[in-house]
């Protein structure tokens, strides 16, 4: 591992032994940025290039599963009575069907796409946290692995992917089956989280010098809502999952209406998450659209501004209409044409973006590439979908399709159309990029012909089929309901359409293989990624341009030749370190030189740690859940441990005459930046379960709960006064302040102790299992604190110079503050009624 | 779609205004896209474009639309009335029970009978799981939530049989999950409630 601050390597490349020429340059710098050669490479590599390749690699196998999976849904449903699988089974088969492609397939594949094309769209080295990266892509393996055991072993979640309670609760699924989701999906989405922090992040702080926000690629844009859409949207569902969780293997009665709980808690919850989910998979492929149009049709996008401000709003808006999944559940009318109303306004800055494109397209020469393909046949499908999508909307309308094979047709037009077939598009428009070679071999229009005629045979009619009263998730059916002409047709189309996407991935691993090398920049794009030679080198730029419009490219045809010269900046290696430049938000002026760690199995290796506490839950063998969570802790202050010097370096030359400090010295260096969008999610987190609490509260039926806890003054005065030592904490310069911090903690810490000393047993009524969660989530987030306080002062006495300087004790106040916050408002809300009652 | 009640008519009605106008809408928007091949380059105008079309289009339509489905879900709602009759309805895994308030003890399985051409509402619940009550010729769905009472109300043309069907899904029983809906003519009705009818 390359640690920062220690003297270069000896292989370190000098200037003066001879002119630096591009070929040197190229040299030098893959001596840094390489990942290890050979089989060791895969587990230790933590460069943007590898691991986007293996996150999309890794989302098409899960992607084969889930499909073969709904071929063997099609054969079960091809005709009445169908003795294929029994409902054990199919109800496996379904579940898994719709688990793997949101989870596993869906939300990587963007996450791929993004780790992949991110940096060199924007012009920058690496993403912001290569390490996090990694970690991510182990988690998901991991996670998803766990996921394909259940599903051999027979023993595969089967409550629906939605797994509403009580028939995924212990009442209706007492074996472990829905355990298996539970925590096996919580421990997939940790890469999701871990992604879209690094997005942001990247996103703000991580472009080619003088890159405004005004001037990013379309499809950063759209990474960027997707990022901040998963931060928020993603918790609901991992909280749900928790409480769930909670109250399978301990009795907490969240969802258990005897005692205080409500199963449509679960449905809020789920949705709170399900929709935004929708337009998280919508969006990435949306902005891929956004990039091959204008590509396509030799121009540049129409209404730009427009287009990113319909990104925005559609991911605003879709955290309004959770509800239309739950029109049939008994909401008030009024209630529901809010949200029906909100529901079909979404339509709105869709179509902003359909005509902005079809515009275009107009203003342009569309030529008929296989990219463009594709994309029309995203427009033919996916205005179905979103058509069908209004009507769905409409209230009384969805109290007569819902749960019918008419929401099945319309949800696969609107992810296969909206979101598989502009993927392909993508995947063949950026494949010279993959690969560094010519699409060769011509399977790909026939492809994409089985594919789109197999998709519209297999789901138009099942529109009618749902009208004439099928049912979802039914695992046969009787004849003589005018259903068989339909469900067969829809089984053999849908074996083209499989037919057609194994054509696609032989195309793709053939044309990996055996094709010739391709030119640079084959479609003539603007865009910065194609100003490096394919397949990219690790270090993606030798130098980093300066750019000051969309589509520099097409401002400066020599600018790869300029780039591999060394003519922008960090272009000479010296300092034999991976460095790139992070820049102020809005004007993209450079702020300070960011230091790479090198290569590491740290990731993996946490991540499987990580992996034995989910083990361990899942298996019931809790002696090894402190266990492997002390484990990770450990990985976490190791972690750390990696970064900073401990010698001042002061500014550095970056190259064209400036002189910047690097990140260990700056006040706001990239951890503080992860760190805030970390609390984001986390603070959404802790928004849904405040939000949980209060629907039982008002909603759920058996309510008040037999007694509230009474604290005494004692909890009030701890909790006070430590917070007010967090506070002065704050204030006081030095390691004096970590100190103060952690005294502070401490006492929060204390009250929640004396707190739960109040308390009633958990299992008795929700009130109590809430509170129980409220203070141990607060107790959580102090110990994480008192950790980061305890660490600094550590590193502060090494001397360590980011912990001196400031940096670091900033990101101990967002940490030691949140804790604080959090932990005032459990004890707060907790108490109340019994001290106000 | 084969309606039998004033409900389930209404939204068959409706569902015929949703199909044509999506059909025009998607043939509009194909033609479009159809035509920038046969254009020549340089004729898209931004603001008819995502002003016009992105943005005014849309909001017209769905304007008009949500006026519709509101008024029309309002008049699909169980309003209180001279003549309504109230049955409940209790799912659990894999069964319906009916009851009767205006023949307390009167209870039956998996056939729920109602008078002909009569409002109705049903109260829903459940003993276990989410259950959805739905008689599709009927009327909509409305979900059987645990602690919860959902009233439903569903009106036939005249007397007959009905199909209903549980539709959320509930485990392996799932696909057997149904049951009969019998309406009776005033008299079979009256007998139905002494009990003359099995």
């Amino acid at each position: 591992m390359t640690v920062p601050g220690e003297s270069a390597p000896s292989t370190a490349p000098s200037t003066d032994a001879a002119p630096m020429t591009a070929l040197r340059r190229h040299r030098a710098l893959t001596r840094i940025w390489a990942s290890d050669p050979g089989w060791k490479g895969w587990f230790t590599t933590v460069n943007h290039t590898d691991l986007g390749r293996m996150f999309l690699s890794v989302a098409v196998f899960f992607f084969v599963v889930g499909g073969i999976l709904a071929m063997l849904i099609r054969a079960q449903l091809a005709s009445p009575r169908s003795a294929f699988v029994g409902p054990d089974v199919y109800n496996q088969l379904f579940t898994m069907h719709g688990t793997l492609m949101m989870f596993l397939f869906a939300i990587p594949l963007f996450e791929g796409f993004a780790v992949y094309l991110l940096p060199k769209l924007l012009g920058t080295r690496d993403l912001a946290f290569p390490r996090l990266t990694a970690y991510g892509f182990w988690c998901y393996v991991f996670g998803g692995s766990m996921l394909i055991f259940s599903m051999l072993a027979g023993i595969a979640p089967d409550s629906g992917w939605f797994m509403y309670p009580p028939l995924s609760s212990t009442l209706g699924s007492p074996g472990i089956n829905s355990d298996f989701w539970l925590i096996g999906i919580t421990f997939v989405e940790i890469s999701a989280i871990a992604a879209a922090v690094e997005i942001t992040v990247t996103i703000l702080r991580y472009r080619a010098p003088g890159m405004r926000l005004s001037q990013m690629p379309i499809f950063a844009w759209y990474a960027l809502v997707t990022a901040v859409m998963i931060l928020t949207g993603f918790p609901p569902l991992i909280l749900g999952s928790i409480l769930l969780e909670l109250e399978r293997a301990f009795g907490l009665p969240f969802f258990q209406v005897a005692d205080g709980g409500d199963a449509l808690l679960w449905q809020h919850l789920f949705w709170l998450f399900g929709h935004p989910e929708v337009y998280i998979i919508f969006l990435p492929a949306a902005g891929a659209i956004s990039t091959i149009i204008p590509v396509m049709a030799r121009t540049r996008l129409m209404g730009y501004g427009w287009i990113v401000a319909a990104a925005v709003s559609l991911g605003v808006l879709s955290f309004g209409l959770w509800v239309h999944h739950m029109f049939t559940t008994g909401i008030p009318h009024m209630g529901l044409a809010f949200f029906s109303a909100a529901s079909t306004l979404v339509a709105v800055p869709t179509a902003v973006q359909i005509f902005a494109w079809i515009g275009t397209m107009w203003r342009g020469r569309p030529e008929l590439h296989l990219p463009m393909l594709w994309i029309l046949g995203f427009f033919a499908t996916f205005v179905i979908g979103g058509l069908t999508g209004v009507m769905v909307a409409v209230v009384p309308f969805d109290w007569q399709v819902h749960d019918t094979y008419f929401i099945v047709a319309h949800l696969h037009y609107v992810l296969i159309g909206g979101f598989v077939f502009p993927m392909l598009g993508a995947l063949y428009y950026w494949m010279p990029h993959f690969i560094g070679r010519k699409s060769y071999f011509k399977i790909g229009p026939t492809a994409f012909w089985l594919v789109f005629a197999g998709f519209h045979g297999t789901f138009l009619l099942l529109h009618w089929a749902g009208l004439l009263g099928m049912r979802r998730r039914i695992d046969t059916y009787e004849s003589g309901q005018g259903w068989e002409a339909i469900n067969i047709l829809a089984s053999v189309s849908s074996f083209v359409m499989a037919i057609g996407f194994a054509l696609v991935l032989v195309d793709i691993v053939v044309n990996a293989v055996v094709s010739v090398r391709g030119s640079r920049n084959p479609w003539g794009a603007g865009t910065l990624e194609w100003a490096m030679p394919t397949p990219a080198a690790a270090y993606n730029f030798a130098s980093l341009p300066v750019v000051t419009s969309r589509d520099p490219l097409y401002d400066d045809p020599e600018l790869p030749a300029r780039i591999a010269r060394g003519e922008g900046y960090l272009g000479d290696p010296v300092r034999g370190r991976r460095e790139t430049l992070s820049l102020d938000i809005s004007t993209g002026r450079p702020a300070y030189i960011v230091v790479y760690p090198g290569n590491t199995a740290m990731p993996m290796a946490m991540a499987a740690v990580t992996g034995l506490f989910f083990l361990g839950l899942l298996v019931k063998a809790y002696w090894l859940v402190p266990l492997a969570a002390l484990g990770v802790a450990g990985f976490a202050l190791n972690w750390v441990r990696a970064l900073g010097a401990r010698r001042e370096e002061g500014a550095l030359p970056a190259g064209q005459g400036l002189s910047l400090p690097t990140a260990s010295e700056v006040p706001d260096p990239p951890g503080w930046w992860g760190s805030l969008f970390l609390l984001l999610a986390d603070g959404t987190l802790f928004g849904s379960l405040l939000f949980g609490y209060a629907f039982l509260f008002t909603i759920a039926p058996n309510w008040p709960p037999p007694a509230w806890a009474e604290p005494g003054a004692g909890v009030a005065l701890a909790a006070l006064g430590g917070a007010a030592l967090v506070g002065a904490g704050r204030l006081t310069r030095g390691g004096a302040g970590a100190v103060v911090t952690l005294a502070g903690l401490v006492a929060l810490a204390l009250a929640c102790l004396l707190m739960l000393r109040h308390a009633p047993d958990p299992t008795a009524h929700a009130y109590d299992a809430t509170l129980w969660v409220l203070t141990g989530y607060a107790l959580f987030h102090l110990s994480v604190a008192a950790l980061m306080a305890g660490a600094l002062f550590a590193r502060r006495r090494a001397g360590i110079v980011s912990a001196r300087i400031g940096g670091e004790g900033r990101i101990l106040d967002l940490w030691a503050g949140y804790a604080a916050l959090v932990t005032l408002i459990g004890l707060a809300v907790t108490a109340a009624p019994g001290v106000l009652g | 779609m084969h309606p039998a009640g004033p409900a389930a008519a209404a939204i068959s009605r409706l569902w015929w205004v949703l199909l044509v106008g999506a059909t025009l809408i998607f043939g509009f928007v194909m033609a479009l896209i159809a035509l920038a091949w046969r254009r020549p380059a340089g004729t898209g105008d931004e603001r008819r474009f995502v002003i016009g079309l992105g943005l005014a289009f849309p909001l017209t339509v769905l304007a008009a639309l949500l006026a519709y489905a509101l008024v029309l879900g309002e008049r699909l709602l169980p309003r209180p009335g001279p003549d309504v009759v109230t049955v409940r309805a209790e799912a659990s895994q894999w069964i319906w029970r009916f009851g009767y308030p205006d023949a307390e003890g009167r209870a039956t399985e998996n056939v729920l009978h109602i008078p002909a051409a009569t409002p109705v509402d049903v109260e829903i619940t459940t003993t276990d799981v989410v259950h959805s009550f739905w008689v599709p010729r009927l009327a909509g769905k409305l979900d059987a939530v645990p602690g919860h009472v959902n009233v439903l109300r569903i009106e036939t043309d005249g007397p007959g049989e009905f199909a209903g069907l549980g539709s959320e899904y509930n485990g392996p029983g799932y696909a057997g999950h149904r049951f009969t809906v019998i309406a009776h003519a005033p008299e079979d009705w009256a007998a139905f409630l002494a009990g003359d009818l099995p």
